[in-house]
């Protein structure tokens, strides 16, 4: 028996949904069988909780007196650099920015204390932070110098903006060289001495809605501690990769661009992270509720661990030079059960993602649609999937010769 | 048997002691060195695990606060903390003990103070500063 999101928004406003996570649904499916779960589940509730560096903020912070054209100067927040080509007062922060006098990897390896991501978890905790900001003055922005103390509720608009996040599945890594390496996936030990993957595997948001049937524009989603949307497919989304019978991605594929208004959100969900020896980057904590329309829908929210499976992939040559293949496949659950086995040899894993806090998303969700507060929305277009001819491409470089001017065609 | 992890604070003026041959010699003690710092004109630092009889323990430990070493727990100079801590489990892995460990269904991380070496593999390999180390 089909529903529409309607009917679920009804029983959702009288309190009588019926709402499982993406963890418990797998248990009920078990029990009771796809089609009698899908009549009576209305809604699955997925999480994830991991860093995702193409994520950022902007703001709008007031105009001072006398007025100030932060557009087409620099300006620094806590000294992390903000990005002002807007108007006078809107300025952007990215996840990874961060302040000019860092030592970066001059020192090997960077600690990289401090950056975007850890300036927009102390605004979204209520924290001061130091504005600073140098502008070239024109006759109605005269102003050429401002440094004041600020907090996000002294500003306007304050809205965290993700380009790229809840990537669908997700490369595991390791190390096979003999020096030990430090990447986005964290420390990496030589000659296979551990293992890193990064997803939420059974609870992640995408995985529990491969193909993008009920995920696409305007999806409200649980973004950060409060709510958000779901912009449109994210950057690098690339849905035509090798899939399980159920259509489940065995590489990174789908990806979201996300937003919400940073003032609801919560310093608990949006923490910055310091990757030793690669940079700053924010974890961020999302959740997409899944309506169940029909039991197709339900099915592929009752996908286990050991249904989804990622590619490992040697971060010391392969990765950096962009040599694709792949040292071999694992599921989730031998990821999860703590080893593998590559190239013969057992190798402990560990994970970028948090599954206990995954789990308390897909809760949190659940918790708020059950108490009626929390309703679906209907999308206004679907998502790229698997036969739009999207695909993800690498960078076709074209020297540029001696004084070659703007190439016009 | 008694084992202790304990670090062994060594003023300027003792790092030229063989205070650890004493204690192997004199008493009887099993000592196993983890880690050492031993800097001129500075307060040296040796990380030990020690194991024998009680009776030597207490005896070696009594010898070695009375020749003006500072003795303390291995425990309470590293630290775990829950906090800021995500339960990502990027720690594990690349723990050497098993200090760090998952509990695997429900994937829940802790810290077990006595199993700690104090090898500090684990601070840069955790992106929110969760572990942290006076040594």
């Amino acid at each position: 028996m089909a529903k529409t999101i309607q009917e679920i928004n009804e029983k959702i406003k009288k309190g009588k949904a019926v709402v499982y996570t993406a963890e418990e649904i797998i248990d009920v499916v078990k029990s009771k069988g796809a089609k009698k779960a899908a009549a009576e589940v209305d809604v699955v509730t997925t999480g994830t909780f991991a860093p995702m560096c193409s994520s950022g903020a902007y703001f709008n912070v007031g105009h001072s007196n006398p007025r100030i054209k932060l557009g087409g100067g620099t300006v620094t927040l806590n000294d992390v650099p903000v990005y002002t080509g807007f108007a006078a007062v809107d300025i952007l922060v990215g996840a990874t920015g961060i302040p000019e006098d860092d030592p970066r990897n001059k020192i090997y390896p960077g600690k990289f204390h401090y950056g975007g991501a850890h300036l927009i978890e102390d605004l979204v905790a209520g924290k001061d932070v130091r504005l600073e900001a140098r502008a070239y003055g024109t006759d109605c922005y005269p102003r050429r110098k401002l440094e004041t103390w600020i907090r996000l509720e002294d500003m306007n608009e304050a809205v965290l903006f993700n380009i790229r996040n809840a990537y669908q599945n997700y490369n595991v890594a390791v190390n096979l060289s003999d020096r030990i390496i430090h990447t986005y996936m964290g420390v990496l030990h030589p000659k296979l001495r551990n293992a890193t993957y990064c997803s939420a595997g059974q609870l992640s948001p995408l995985l529990n809605d491969p193909l993008y049937h009920t995920i696409g524009v305007g999806t409200r989603i649980f973004l950060g501690g409060g709510i958000g949307y779901v912009v449109d497919r994210g950057t690098q989304h690339n849905p035509d990769v090798p899939r399980t019978d159920q259509g489940v991605p065995r590489m990174g594929s789908g990806t979201l661009s996300v937003t919400g208004d940073l003032k609801q959100m919560s310093s608990r969900w949006l923490r910055g992270a310091s990757f030793t020896g690669y940079g700053v980057t924010l974890a961020v904590g999302l959740g997409i509720p899944i309506p169940v329309l029909d039991e197709e829908v339900l099915k592929r929210t009752a996908v286990t661990d050991e249904d989804i499976v990622a590619q490992v992939v040697d971060y010391s040559e392969a990765y950096p030079n962009c040599v694709p293949g792949s040292l071999g496949e694992v599921s989730y659950a031998q990821l999860k059960s703590g080893s593998i086995t590559v190239n013969g040899k057992k190798v402990p894993t560990a994970g970028l993602s948090s599954y206990v806090r995954a789990r308390e998303v897909a809760n949190i969700l659940k918790g708020w649609i059950a108490e009626g507060s929390f309703h679906l929305s209907e999308t206004v277009a679907p998502l790229p999937s698997v036969d739009s001819g999207v695909k993800f491409k690498l960078l076709q470089e074209r020297p540029i010769l001696n004084n070659a001017r703007v190439a016009v065609d | 048997m008694a084992t202790k992890r304990l670090t062994f604070n060594f003023p300027p003026h003792l790092i030229d002691q063989p205070v650890t041959y004493q204690l192997i010699t004199e008493h009887n003690l099993k000592v196993n060195i983890l880690r050492a710092r031993i800097t001129p004109r500075e307060w040296g630092r040796l990380v030990v695990e020690i194991s024998g009889k009680k009776k030597n323990l207490d005896a070696g430990l009594q010898f070695a606060t009375d020749l003006g070493l500072d003795i303390k727990p291995l425990a309470l100079d590293v630290q775990w903390n829950a906090n800021k801590c995500i339960e990502c489990t990027a720690c594990s892995s690349v723990c050497p003990t098993g200090a760090l460990s998952v509990e695997r269904k429900e994937m829940h991380v802790s810290f077990d103070h006595e199993k700690c070496i104090a090898c500090e593999l684990c601070i840069p390999a955790c992106p929110y500063e969760a572990m942290q180390i006076r040594f």
